[in-house]
């Protein structure tokens, strides 16, 4: 047994033991921490796995982001009055049985694979130059597979707005309520100076290196998410309104203009989402930056959550 | 050279790790918040700091090796503000609150 394979048992061991953790636990906020812990070493397991794309967006979506959105319904539910009721016996009975049903439906899938496994990854690899990409990941992602990454980001918009509905009718169009920590010449006002420059230069370059190498818009704009959550609950810069018209706008700049462009290949070249051949790179790119714009303002409404508060006049 | 290489790798690497074990049985064992905090800024300094410094001299090239200082400069940052902030809430608030 070589070093690294003790390494990786130790790492499924740990996987397991913290996701068994996060559901025996009975505080809610120890089991949000739980599943921050398991997400990052889920990154490391992708790591391990040689998918550093996968490996960044777990570490950023699954560990970071989601964790947020769980603290915040955490401390949600500390100040709602919740009733103690038990769920009945039977539904919990159902509930283990579903639940056992589908962990069993993975672990024969997972156990049980085909003989040969069907990949497309060779035909990837033999035609991806003509894209102009290096990394077979982009170029599955916005060549061979762009309808699934266009609707992702409309996914992500959907979600958005499930969240705004939560608003009662009187503050439609009003302030997020996320909690700001205003206090001058704090550590945490510092933090939300010296960071964001240095978190803007970061998200660019994931983005940018996203065609060559691991890393892209989902990885840029949540890294950009996070430094406007940081500014904002430092309260150096207010919380916007969401019917504020730069605000609906950068929300949709992304996939409008991936939707423009694959409306465009229709006419330019063979098909929708096609693009013309010689400039599949300069539009990549541009639909990655603008998708990453959308995605941070996406994912940072999402934190910041349904709006509580009407404009100040 | 090398082999010389290595040997630093290994050994400095090695002392981060034991950094790192030496931050989370101080986790685990000290009494109150505050230790326990004083124990976690252990393994960001010198635990994660020896880490980096072990693996320079296998990055290829400059920008590899200007990667990994500005990691450890990262959490050096981010380390200790949340240090403070956790703090300041356990003063204010008390260990529970």
């Amino acid at each position: 047994m070589t070093i690294s394979s003790v390494f990786d048992i130790g790492l499924v061991v740990l996987i397991l033991t913290i996701g068994a953790s996060t559901i025996v636990v009975r505080e809610a906020f120890a089991a949000v921490i739980g599943f921050v812990v398991y997400g990052l070493l889920l990154a490391i397991a992708w790591v391990r796995l040689s998918a550093v794309d996968v490996a960044l967006t777990e570490a950023a979506i699954g560990g970071g982001m989601t964790g947020m959105l769980m603290l915040g319904a955490v401390a949600r539910l500390r100040f709602a009055k919740g009733t103690d009721a038990r769920t009945s016996l039977p539904v919990r009975l159902a509930v283990g049985i579903l639940c056992a049903l589908v962990a069993a439906g993975l672990a024969i899938a997972v156990l049980s694979p085909p003989e040969v496994i069907p990949t497309l990854a060779p035909m990837v690899m033999e035609n991806l130059a003509q894209s102009g990409l290096g990394n077979p990941v982009a170029g599955v992602l916005f060549v061979y597979r762009a309808l699934d990454t266009l609707l992702e980001k409309v996914v992500l918009i959907l979600a958005l707005l499930g969240v705004w509905s939560l608003a009662p009718d009187r503050v439609w169009g009003g302030i997020p309520g996320l909690r700001v920590y205003a206090q001058p010449s704090s550590t945490l006002t510092f933090l939300a100076q010296l960071l964001p420059p240095v978190g803007i230069v970061v998200a660019i370059y994931m983005c940018w290196v996203g065609a060559k190498e691991p890393g892209g818009a989902f990885q840029g704009g949540t890294v950009l998410a996070a430094m406007w959550l940081l500014v904002m609950i430092a309260g150096l810069k207010n919380v916007p309104s969401i019917s504020r018209p730069w605000l609906r706008l950068l929300l949709v700049v992304g996939p409008a203009i991936f939707l423009a462009i694959g409306l465009a290949g229709m006419v330019l070249a063979n098909a929708f989402l096609d693009y013309p051949s010689g400039y599949a790179k300069a539009l990549i790119v541009a639909i990655e930056f603008s998708l990453t714009l959308s995605i941070g303002v996406a994912l940072g409404l999402l934190a910041a959550g349904p709006p509580e508060r009407v404009r100040q006049p | 050279m090398k082999l010389a290489f290595d040997i630093f790798t290994i050994s400095v690497v090695s002392a981060g790790a034991f950094f790192f074990l030496a931050g989370t049985v101080g986790l685990l064992r000290f009494p109150d918040s505050l230790t326990r905090l004083h124990a976690l800024t252990k393994v960001d300094n010198l635990g994660l700091g020896l880490i980096v410094l072990g693996l320079l001299p296998q990055t290829n090239g400059l920008f590899g090796g200007l990667k990994l200082v500005s990691i450890w400069l990262l959490v050096q940052l981010s380390g200790a503000i949340v240090t403070q902030l956790i703090a300041g809430a356990v003063r204010q608030h008390g260990p529970h609150g």
